[in-house]
């Protein structure tokens, strides 16, 4: 009874905050005039990280959901709350706050991630390497921000009441290679995760490919045009452990992925993600918007007379 | 012996590589190869590649560079005799593509080439 009680006070907790944050975006990418925002030409990778980074002063805000209903459990949305800011041209660091809901049982607030993109290399190369730090705090998170270890459908059957009690301090270092060829970006990912309990080290990739419909820009204004979406591919999976290296028991997700940049500095991607083998989740469709402001602090300015 | 932990090593890693970066000295025209230099704009003299350019620019570098490119406080005009008389469209884009990330200009790279040459069309329609 007691653990009932608990349950609805945080599921309205938790729920409160998603629908806060997502009334947050929503608001500030309709209030705040044309020209605080930018298209922001983001790749469509939802797992995959490529060599971009923030432009300096620029701040992006960003909402990426998760739907997925793996077999023998309930229906789970995973949600983040990604800010994402320009320190310096090589230095990029994002904040994240997450969430999730699972059918029939509760909506909850997971945790938090802080990581920091680091680009050694200043001029363009035919391969660009990028360094990632990130250390997170979670528990019970379905956002499935990356595979790793033995990630797979299994995790997502335990219920939310347990699997709050097991608190993730985790830190995970990746390795980004990404290269701009023809109007193509493609990227790859080499994770290497570690729980700070004691865990072992876990290990997972991300591969990305995409392109513009249309490289070059028209002379009018467009709202559909060819250029302002970018389609591709992503794959991601886990790599199992440092007691087990290779692909025996983990979760492989492969699928198209588009996005579209929308008016005002909006930028709404999409993407079906087929599990491929019977220890994945045989379906997760990803959604996201996003949301540039530019020169973030010389708004906070006053201007000259 | 005491083992240090792993988020420590992860750090200094992460520390170390960053203090590589080395710091632009501004003067990059001299840096841009030779090959690159004599590139040929392909959109030269195309009035719709101007037009293009400019929604490019307002979208892009308006920001940093001014909406007229005449500057803001931190970041250089476009309009100076630098970017209008001494660099060839083949620089400009050189400095699009690899950026000067030690003076907060990123790589542009993403746009692709063609609005890439679109942007450059539209800078040196303004001198």
């Amino acid at each position: 009874m007691e653990r009932a009680r608990l349950q609805v006070q945080v599921s309205g907790t938790g729920r409160s905050l998603l629908h806060a944050a997502y009334a947050i975006v929503l608001l500030a990418a309709m209030a705040l005039p044309s020209w605080v925002g930018s298209s922001a030409q983001e790749y469509p990778y939802f797992v995959t990280y490529s060599q971009e980074m923030e432009e300096p002063g620029n701040l992006d805000v960003e909402f990426l959901s998760v739907v997925g209903s793996p077999h023998g459990g309930d229906s789970f949305i995973g949600s983040n709350i990604e800010f994402e800011y320009g320190l310096k041209g090589w230095w990029t660091t994002e904040f994240y706050l997450d969430g999730q809901a699972t059918q029939n049982q509760s909506t909850i607030f997971t945790g938090f991630r802080w990581e920091n993109r680091f680009r050694p290399l200043s001029r363009e190369h035919w391969i660009n390497p990028v360094l990632y730090a990130e250390f997170e705090d979670i528990s019970a998170d379905k956002s499935i921000r990356e595979v790793v270890g033995h990630d797979g459908r299994y995790d997502f059957l335990v219920p939310n009441w347990l699997a709050r009690m097991d608190k993730e301090r985790e830190i995970e270092l990746k390795l980004i290679l990404g290269s701009n060829t023809h109007g193509w970006n493609i990227s790859e990912n080499f994770i290497a995760e570690k729980n700070l309990a004691g865990d072992p080290w876990e290990f997972g990739y991300a591969f990305a490919f995409s392109r513009p419909l249309q490289l070059a820009a028209r002379a009018g204004e467009c709202t559909f045009c060819p250029e302002k979406f970018q389609a591709g591919v992503e794959m991601y999976g886990g790599l199992g452990d440092t007691d087990g290296f290779g692909l025996h028991l983990t979760s492989q997700y492969l699928g198209p992925t588009v996005n579209w940049a929308a008016p005002n500095g909006l930028t709404v991607a999409f993407s079906p993600q087929f599990g491929l083998n019977g220890y994945s989740i045989p379906v997760l469709y990803r959604f996201s918007v996003s949301y540039e402001i530019q020169q973030l602090f010389s708004h906070f300015r006053r201007s000259d007379q | 012996m005491i083992r240090k932990p792993a988020w420590l090593i992860a750090f200094l890693v992460v520390g170390l590589s960053a203090a590589v970066f080395a710091t632009s000295n501004g003067a990059w025209l001299e840096n841009v190869p030779q090959r690159d230099r004599e590139k040929v704009n392909p959109y030269r003299g195309q009035p719709d590649a101007v037009a293009a350019g400019q929604r490019i620019f307002l979208d892009h570098c308006a920001h940093c560079h001014g909406a007229e490119a005449e500057g803001t406080k931190k970041r250089p005009s476009l309009r100076s005799e630098r970017v209008q008389q001494q660099a060839t469209d083949g620089d400009l884009h050189w400095l699009l593509v690899n950026g000067n990330r030690g003076q907060g200009m990123p790589s542009w790279v993403k746009l692709g080439d063609p609005q890439i040459w679109q942007v450059i069309c539209y800078v040196k329609s303004l001198h």
